[in-house]
């Protein structure tokens, strides 16, 4: 019906099971969790006493990265104990963005609902947790008033903070990751498709087949393109962590959304 | 959306089954969804990176600080448009 057959989005983004319970994408963030942690445990079996080099040169300019990057410019010297959490956050996601464009495993792990639902609820865990820890059930009250609010307006001031805070954060922190990933690999496949549509197509003018290169330009572009998407979302991802953290930890600052 | 399903009911799809008129009218629905739903953000994002852009040029030293806020402000604008791309799958696909 329309020249080209787009496959049913569940042979793009459901795998089948490698054995029960387990598909590709499972396989992919265990891998993820697993060169992630190999990196930095192989890190840590070298002698500090001596300039760093190789491995551990490498996970210390990620840490620098994480620690002048984002907590720095978000919570402040007092956050760098937030480390550890950021750090795995962002190595984890990032490895999981990558297979998307890695030959054979085709496929970000993160373009499926489940791991970014997961890693956001962890998220809105920890930042309300936070919250209660540092200001006790006054942390509540900073949630939904700010400061210096007029009595009338805090029924309908507080039912907005409460819906934007309590559900529309992990829900955004969710779609946003989920969807950039998954309409990089949509993006991916259609181009895919079109170039090699276009190359076999059975058609009496010859001039039409090279125009198959052009797709396949636009898809080496794309490839380039979702090298700096998975980087970027991995980032936005640790970056808005540590901005909800930071809330909670000094109250009720500037509303970020 | 009514208004385009009532357009396409006008239309002359006698020679269609009702399988093929819905999928017809669903990517109709999808691609003008996404369409609409990037209008805004698109606007959003260009003015927000145009005055980032702007605010380093003017103060260099800040520019560390500029380029996280303005990541934290393309984060919550492009949220919009990812959303309108989820409402064009389940439009197409569901």
């Amino acid at each position: 019906m329309f020249g080209l057959e787009f496959p049913p989005i569940n042979a793009l983004l459901r795998w089948p099971d490698i054995f029960p319970t387990f598909n590709k994408i499972g396989l992919i963030a265990v891998l993820a969790a697993l060169i992630g942690m190999g990196i930095f445990w192989l890190a840590t079996r070298q002698d500090d006493s001596k300039a760093p080099k190789g491995v551990r040169n490498f996970a210390e300019s990620i840490i620098e990265f994480i620690q002048n990057g984002i907590i720095m410019q978000t919570i402040g010297k007092a956050g760098l104990g937030w480390t550890p959490l950021l750090l795995s956050l962002f190595v984890f996601i990032y490895l999981c963005n990558m297979p998307g464009i890695i030959p054979i495993l085709q496929m970000p792990a993160t373009g499926r609902l489940a791991i970014p639902l997961g890693l956001a609820l962890l998220v809105w865990v920890t930042f309300i947790g936070t919250g209660i820890k540092h200001q006790g059930l006054g942390y509540f009250g900073h949630l939904l008033w700010p400061p210096g609010m007029p009595v009338f307006l805090k029924p309908i001031v507080g039912l907005i903070e409460f819906i934007s805070t309590i559900f529309v954060t992990p829900f955004s922190l969710t779609v946003r990751l989920m969807a950039n990933l998954m309409a990089g690999h949509i993006l991916l496949v259609t181009f895919g498709l079109l170039a090699e549509s276009l190359f076999r197509a059975e058609t009496n003018q010859f001039l039409l087949v090279p125009t198959g290169l052009l797709p396949l330009l636009m898809l080496v572009g794309i490839t380039a393109f979702e090298v700096l998407v998975g980087f970027l979302q991995a980032y936005i991802f640790t970056i808005l962590a540590a901005v909800y953290i930071s809330n909670s930890l000094v109250g009720h600052a500037e509303e970020a959304h | 959306m009514e208004a385009l399903a009532s357009l396409v009911a006008q239309a002359d799809l006698s020679g269609f089954t009702a399988e093929e008129v819905r999928t017809i009218t669903a990517a109709g629905d999808a691609g003008l969804a996404y369409a609409i739903g990037a209008i805004g953000p698109a606007i959003g994002i260009g003015f927000l990176v145009g005055k980032s852009v702007e605010a380093m040029a003017r103060q260099p030293e800040a520019a560390g600080m500029v380029r996280t806020t303005m990541f934290l402000g393309i984060a919550f604008t492009e949220a919009l448009a990812l959303i309108g791309f989820v409402v064009f799958i389940l439009l197409k696909f569901a």
